[in-house]
């Protein structure tokens, strides 16, 4: 079981007061109808699906029910950070600890 | 290839044993193939032998980055059935059955089918209404599936519990006797066997870095742990490492790759004749031939390439197995493992060309695909062979995702994942 940490909370908590949401930063488009298919495609159904840092939404539901976004590496599970939404996604290699 | 009959086990018994061979050869890779097919599981192993023996290309390598069947192939719950919703599955699987029928013959292997039926409880009236629509369509469709009232699948799986007391009281269930059971590992060992005899090379530990194509966009071979291979077709079927494999081709694919558990217990005497599932309360079970019962687990909420899951996962199956099985409440785990799994938005497969020229993808069979091995190789052979789909897998394109025509098999999962 992971443990998160909210940043609105401030606290460690366990994954099971935690709903995942998906992918993190993924933009609705500004003007829907000039969408091609396959832009309406990449928005709805295409996902990066890394094998390394994944950006992603978790919800404190059973806390503070906000959502916020996290950076977590897929292999390992290990949390490099969690963020506040609305704020940019962390530099990757401040994250991961490796020179650019 | 050895010719496995009667006689040769008697000859093998009065001469020592001293008669086994290897079933298939370590090989180096060649410069060159007519096909690279990208993952050594049931699928891509099944569709190197079907390649072979029905479309005459035996120029194949098979190329996997752990051992051959060491994926999902061998950590899935081993459960074979075809009660699908739509028309469109039901071929599919229907198709991958009426294979499963003959293919202990036909790959002279003992896969150890098992038709000993998979029950699908109901638990409350939304269940009834879901199951017995299921039922309807599947007779449509000329798929086996018969509803039973509660006492009929106390009859066909006396451990059931019908007290209308228990927390979570079986008010009838859909049967599907032509479902079952086969050994997993034999199935890709059966494949593998049979497509090595005809000429494929079979090439484990050598992972698949990157998928190089030419300034045509067409794709000219793979970059291994091995080095380079080149390759007319390049044919993915890499289950959860699908989209960090083809990634590298460019193509981005509408999947996420999640971490399933299963378990089993320590074995036992026989006491569990089929296969039961449970989809209001997430728990199957069936047992093994060793004795074993064996357990599927629901997946982990995020994307993951772990092949491990969360403990209250498991937690949540036991609890639910420990309400309807009473009798299984003082039974100990001995094992329990994860395997990533690839999941569609529709929860239906992808099998079929893909927007580059010479690449192939069978993938997104997320937590159901064992039961498709043989029919989902079979047609994945004729696309790659002909280059054009099978009437079978002709829905299952990548294209459905942009034209929106979705294949919507979530509620036929049969556990909700």
């Amino acid at each position: 079981m992971l443990l998160i940490h909210c940043p609105y909370c401030d606290e460690d908590r366990s994954e099971l007061e935690f709903a995942y949401a998906g992918e993190a930063h993924i933009a609705r488009p500004a003007d829907p109808s000039a969408l091609s298919d396959d832009e309406w495609r990449d928005f709805l159904f295409v996902r990066s699906n890394p094998r390394g840092v994944h950006f992603e939404r978790w919800r404190h539901i059973n806390g503070c029910a906000r959502f916020f976004n996290a950076a977590r590496e897929t292999v390992s599970d290990r949390f490099l950070a969690t963020y506040k939404t609305g704020e940019p996604r962390p530099d990757l290699a401040s994250l991961t600890g490796e020179k650019p | 290839m050895t010719h496995f009959s009667f006689a040769q086990v008697l000859k093998g018994a009065l001469t020592g044993q001293k008669h086994w061979t290897a079933q298939w050869p370590e090989r180096e890779p060649k410069a060159a193939y007519d096909v690279v097919i990208v993952g050594a599981g049931g699928h891509g192993l099944a569709a190197a032998y079907y390649l072979a023996t029905q479309h005459g290309i035996t120029n194949v390598a098979v190329i996997d980055k752990g051992w051959l069947g060491g994926g999902n192939t061998g950590r899935n719950t081993t459960i074979i059935r075809s009660n699908y919703l739509y028309d469109e599955s039901a071929r599919m699987y229907d198709h991958a059955l009426d294979l499963w029928d003959d293919l202990s013959q036909e790959l002279n292997y003992n896969v150890m089918y098992s038709k000993r039926g998979v029950l699908m409880l109901a638990h409350n009236q939304h269940d009834i209404q879901s199951f017995q629509r299921h039922v309807h369509s599947n007779r449509l469709n000329g798929v086996d599936n018969a509803w039973l009232s509660a006492k009929e699948a106390k009859l066909f799986c006396p451990p059931l519990d019908l007290n209308p007391n228990a927390r979570y009281p079986v008010v009838g269930a859909a049967l599907q006797r032509r479902a079952g059971t086969a050994r997993h590992d034999a199935v890709a060992w059966g494949y593998a066997r049979g497509a090595v005899a005809r000429g494929v090379d079979i090439i484990q530990n050598c992972p698949v870095t990157a998928i190089r194509r030419d300034a045509s966009g067409r794709v000219t071979g793979v970059e291994t742990g091995k080095g380079f291979i080149a390759a007319k077709k390049v044919a993915v079927s890499a289950a959860g490492h699908t989209s960090v494999v083809m990634e590298t081709a460019g193509v981005r694919l509408p999947l996420e790759s999640y971490p399933l558990q299963a378990l089993v217990s320590e074995p036992v005497k026989p006491c569990f004749p089929c296969v039961v599932m449970s989809n209001a309360v997430h728990a199957y079970v069936s047992q093994s031939d060793k004795g074993e019962l064996v357990i599927g687990a629901g997946t982990d909420a995020y994307v993951s390439y772990s092949q491990r899951g969360g403990v209250h996962i498991i937690e949540h199956t036991l609890a639910a197995i420990c309400e309807i099985f009473p009798m299984f409440r003082r039974m100990r785990m001995l094992r329990s493992w994860g395997g990533v799994v690839d999941l569609t938005p529709d929860r239906s497969p992808i099998s079929g060309k893909t927007p580059v020229p010479g690449l192939y993808v069978n993938c997104g069979w997320g937590t159901g695909g064992f039961k498709a091995t043989p029919g989902s190789g079979h047609v994945f052979a004729h696309t790659i062979a002909r280059d054009e789909p099978h009437p079978i897998n002709a829905p299952f394109t990548l294209e459905r995702f942009t034209t929106g025509r979705l294949i919507d098999e979530a509620a036929a999962a049969a556990v909700a994942h």
